[in-house]
């Protein structure tokens, strides 16, 4: 082992011959087996550097972290198998909680928050604090190492033939220019190409207009002035076990409200509603998150992730917040048996904004 | 000794382990406590390595469709993905799984807070500086990798608040002109949400961007290791050395033990501190949300700069339609703000036409206008962060969203600049408070009377340590303005350029104070030790200090 001066190698030197660590602290007063300060460095003792006593309390203390370390992991491993898993417990100001989640962690934590503790007290309390200078070296190599490493590029390059030989060149680049291709290109078949599915959903002329989750069909009567139900298309269900995605539901999510017809100022279409029941798209026209909070006295419909305000007794326009378009309307109307049915799919695609999209 | 001796003999004759260590172990590194925050981001990292490679054990990337049977009641008989079920299983059918994952979570928080304060401390004392801009650069790519990956964590087990961040992340994508839609559906195998993308997702979070953060890190650190480290001025302290502890014992035992400390931290967080209760959100369905969704910290000043952006800013070109109020604050304004960053280095160089190599750094204050561009960068994000927040804010401020959001639309353009101002006037004042300290010594709260009535103060140089804090602020000149035409009246070229520049390092010096010069506080102490020895001799007073404070030349100790 080599050390960085001299002062240092011989306190370690004092160490190897023969004594022991209390004998030199004994002879010394000190405890520290540093270096001294350079010149110019600041530095003050401490009371461990000076006072034997209290150098070896520090010891203590250190030790008695570890110590509580390795006896805080015993702790998880009885913990891991004496609590069961269900198990919940109080904790003042956190409330009922996982027993075992409270434990495991108490013990995982403490026990590693420990050893940091005792490492940390360790180097401040018993290691050298005298700080120590080192030389920086310049970066920059010098002119003749500089000179030395372009010469040589220069005669590899030579014997490469690289800088004559231009068809070799050219032909290279070529090759290396085109090498990505057969990498990226199989990543196209990550998807399909998109063939104007953001422009469809599953709304038809006649299909009857179901209750979301219970899947239901709705009468016009069943929705109170002032109601809001969330609801879909009655082919959801079939088309969801077919193919096993999400994909129809997050564009042909609805909701219908009602309001006396008298409200509403206009529709964007003529008589799209059925006696003052309004169907709208659910999915925001800003980036698509489902709008859920619904204002019955003002009819303003919030999208709760930017709030994008849509005013549903004015055509579905935006009234606030980042969306630049109204909130697509479904037009709506009660079929032979009396039961509520969309007269067509949306007139404009819904959701977000994408470049295809026309209007 | 001899113990290791043949096996450390072994290793040393294979690879020659002794000259890396004659060289490296008792490496010096300066102290001091913000040096701290790059290793918290670095303990975090590998917090969040141990801890994921046991969640990859247990948590299936799967968009499959399950019915729900787990001990968690509430949930029993809901149809679901095996990515939402098997993220449930973690938390309650796994022992020691939630805890696990609660440490994930809170790591990856801490993970950015650090990188973000880390990247503040370099930031602010030029730490970036020649010939640090490639670690600069490094960091900026971590921090974003970081965001992306901390993004891809908690979207993964598709819950009703992850699969709301997904559909805002497909919407932005969609907005992208041109290619947007073909991204879109390239990245989530065909529309939103599919069965696609979980997987996909999970292989990104779990190889790609960990094997880039790991071998970004140890590029940094290895740069770190050779550049050595940056040190704050200080008696001794030069632009050519470093003074500090060596690695070994004394960073071994700190560092080492600071892993310690941070993986204990997060342990205890992940035991009493719930983050992230996946069952009480529910599985993913694209037709529901709860109010008050909110991304990690990480995320907010983005989904706030989407909240601000006011609506209206679509544009229809032929067939196709521009949605600014999704690109403008999503793509473009991020974009930006990451080049800007990334390439700050390079924009002060300009300006200044600082080309020295920087080891020493500085104080805030001693760089007044960078200081100040920091502060306005900050005082921009607080303020798209709080625009992330605009309805909790509402809420629990009983105040109106719409006012909140029409203010920060304002607020946005007119505070950064005042933040600009003040910050570069406060930093000024104290360069100049600094140069008074060094001039008049500071005040001690000693009174004392004068032969001729009047009352002084008594006051102490400064110590040794604060002198060389001080007289360690550079002191640049500003380029000067180009002569429009040379000699013989022929215009200089790229006059209108080197114009700006010099324009530019006009204002960047503007209100510079002067470094005290060594006369000036000789002369300065020189001044008012004089009145306090004349009095003490006069009148035989015991002027209530120690003796030393005016028998030796009060300037002692600095250079």
């Amino acid at each position: 082992m080599s050390f960085s001066d001299k002062s240092d190698k011989r306190a370690v030197e004092r160490l190897l011959d023969g004594a022991s660590e209390p004998e030199i602290l004994a002879a010394h007063s000190v405890t520290n087996v540093g270096p001294q300060p350079a010149s110019g460095v600041e530095h003050t003792l401490r009371r461990t550097d000076v006072d034997v006593e209290s150098a070896k309390r520090a010891e203590r203390q250190v030790a008695m972290f570890f110590g509580l370390a390795a006896l805080s992991f015993i702790g998880f491993v009885v913990a891991f198998f004496a609590i069961p898993k269900d198990k919940t417990v109080y904790l003042p100001v956190i409330g009922d909680t996982s027993a075992s989640n409270a434990a495991l962690g108490l013990a995982m934590g403490l026990g590693a928050l420990l050893i940091g503790m005792g490492a940390i007290h360790w180097a401040k309390k018993l290691m050298s604090d005298v700080e120590l200078v080192q030389e920086r070296h310049e970066i920059k190599p010098d002119a003749d190492t500089r000179a030395s490493a372009m010469a040589q590029i220069a005669e590899g390059g030579l014997e490469s033939g690289l800088g004559h030989r231009k068809v070799l060149r050219r032909s290279l680049i070529g090759a290396m220019a085109l090498f990505p291709l057969p990498l990226i290109l199989p990543l196209l078949d990550l998807g399909p190409r998109p063939t104007g599915q953001l422009k469809h959903t599953l709304w038809s002329k006649g299909m009857p207009i179901v209750v979301d989750v219970t899947y239901q069909k709705i009468r016009p009567e069943d929705i109170p002035v002032g109601g809001l139900v969330d609801a879909v298309p009655a082919v959801l269900p079939s088309v969801e076990e077919a193919t096993h995605n999400l994909n129809d539901r997050a564009k042909a999510a609805i909701i219908l409200v009602r309001m006396r017809p008298g409200e509403i100022r206009s529709q964007q279409g003529p008589n799209w509603d059925y006696e003052g029941i309004l169907a709208y798209s659910k999915i925001c026209t800003h980036v698509g998150c489902p709008t859920s909070l619904y204002e019955q006295r003002t009819h303003h419909l919030l999208c709760p992730c930017h709030q994008s305000t849509f005013d549903l007794a004015d055509s579905g326009k935006v009234v606030f917040g980042p969306a630049a378009r109204r909130m697509p309307q479904l037009a709506i109307t009660v079929d032979a048996e009396g039961y509520l049915v969309a007269r067509g799919d949306f007139a404009q695609p819904v959701g977000p904004s994408f470049w295809e999209r026309t209007s | 000794m001899s113990v290791i001796d043949k096996p450390y003999d072994w290793v040393d004759e294979r690879v020659g382990v002794s000259k890396f260590i004659k060289k490296n172990v008792r490496k010096i590194f300066p102290d001091h406590w913000s040096f701290m925050l790059g290793e918290v981001a670095l303990y975090s990292f590998i917090v969040l390595l141990l801890t994921g490679v046991y969640l990859t054990l247990f948590f299936k990337a799967s968009q499959s469709e399950v019915i729900y049977n787990g001990s968690y009641v509430p949930l029993r008989g809901v149809k679901m993905t095996e990515a939402y079920a098997s993220s449930l299983n973690i938390s309650f059918d796994i022992r020691g799984g939630l805890l696990i994952r609660q440490i994930h979570h809170w790591a990856a928080i801490l993970f950015l807070a650090s990188i973000s304060v880390h990247l503040l401390r370099v930031f602010f004392t030029g730490a970036f500086r020649k010939p640090r801009e490639l670690n600069w650069i490094i960091g900026n790519i971590l921090l974003t990798l970081a965001i992306v990956e901390g993004f891809a964590g908690y979207s993964l087990p598709d819950d009703l608040l992850s699969g709301t961040g997904l559909r805002i992340t497909s919407g932005i994508v969609l907005s992208i002109p041109v290619v947007g839609t073909w991204l879109s559906y390239l990245i989530f195998g065909g529309q939103f949400p599919g069965v696609d993308f979980i997987p996909r997702l999970y292989s990104v979070h779990i190889l790609l961007i960990p094997g880039l953060i790991l071998g970004l890190v140890t590029a940094h650190l290895m740069l770190v290791w050779y550049q050595k480290h940056t040190q704050f001025p200080g008696p001794g302290r030069t632009n050519n050395n470093v003074v500090g502890y060596p690695l070994m014992p004394v960073y071994m035992a700190k560092a080492g033990g600071f892993f310690f400390v941070v993986f204990g931290l997060t342990a205890l967080l992940g035991a009493f501190v719930q983050i992230n209760p996946i069952w009480a959100f529910g599985p993913y369905t694209p037709d529901q949300v709860t109010a008050g969704s909110q991304p990690d910290w990480y995320m907010g000043w983005l989904d706030g700069a989407l909240r601000v952006m006011p609506g209206n800013m679509e544009t229809h070109i032929w067939h196709y339609t521009i949605s600014w109020n999704i690109l403008v604050p999503a793509v473009l304004l991020a974009g930006a703000i990451f080049t800007a960053m990334a390439l700050y280095p390079w924009i002060e160089r300009y300006i200044t036409g600082d080309t020295e190599v920087h080891n020493l750094l500085e104080r805030p204050r001693d760089n007044a206008t960078r200081t100040a561009i920091g502060a306005m960068a900050l005082t921009f994000y607080t303020l798209l962060w709080i625009g992330g927040g605009n309805d909790i804010i509402a809420l629990n401020f009983h105040t109106s969203i719409n006012l909140i959001t029409r203010f920060l639309e304002v607020a946005l353009f007119v505070l950064p600049p005042i933040a600009f101002l003040l910050t570069k006037r406060f930093c000024l004042s104290l360069q100049r408070r600094d140069r008074d300290k060094l001039l008049h010594g500071v005040e001690t709260g000693r009174i004392l009377r004068l032969p001729n009535g009047r009352f002084e103060e008594v006051h102490e140089p400064v110590s040794s340590a604060e002198a060389a804090k001080i007289l360690a602020r550079t002191e640049q000149a500003a380029l000067p303005m180009p002569a429009k035409t040379d000699a013989n009246g022929v215009r200089t070229k790229g006059y209108g350029a080197k114009k700006f520049r010099a324009t530019m390092s006009q204002a960047w010096h503007s209100g510079a104070v002067p470094v005290p010069t060594a006369d000036e506080i000789e002369h300065g102490q020189e001044h008012a030790a004089h009145q306090l020895h004349e009095a003490a001799e006069r009148y035989g007073i015991e002027p209530g200090v120690p003796n030393e404070d005016f028998s030796e030349p009060m300037h002692e100790g600095i250079n």
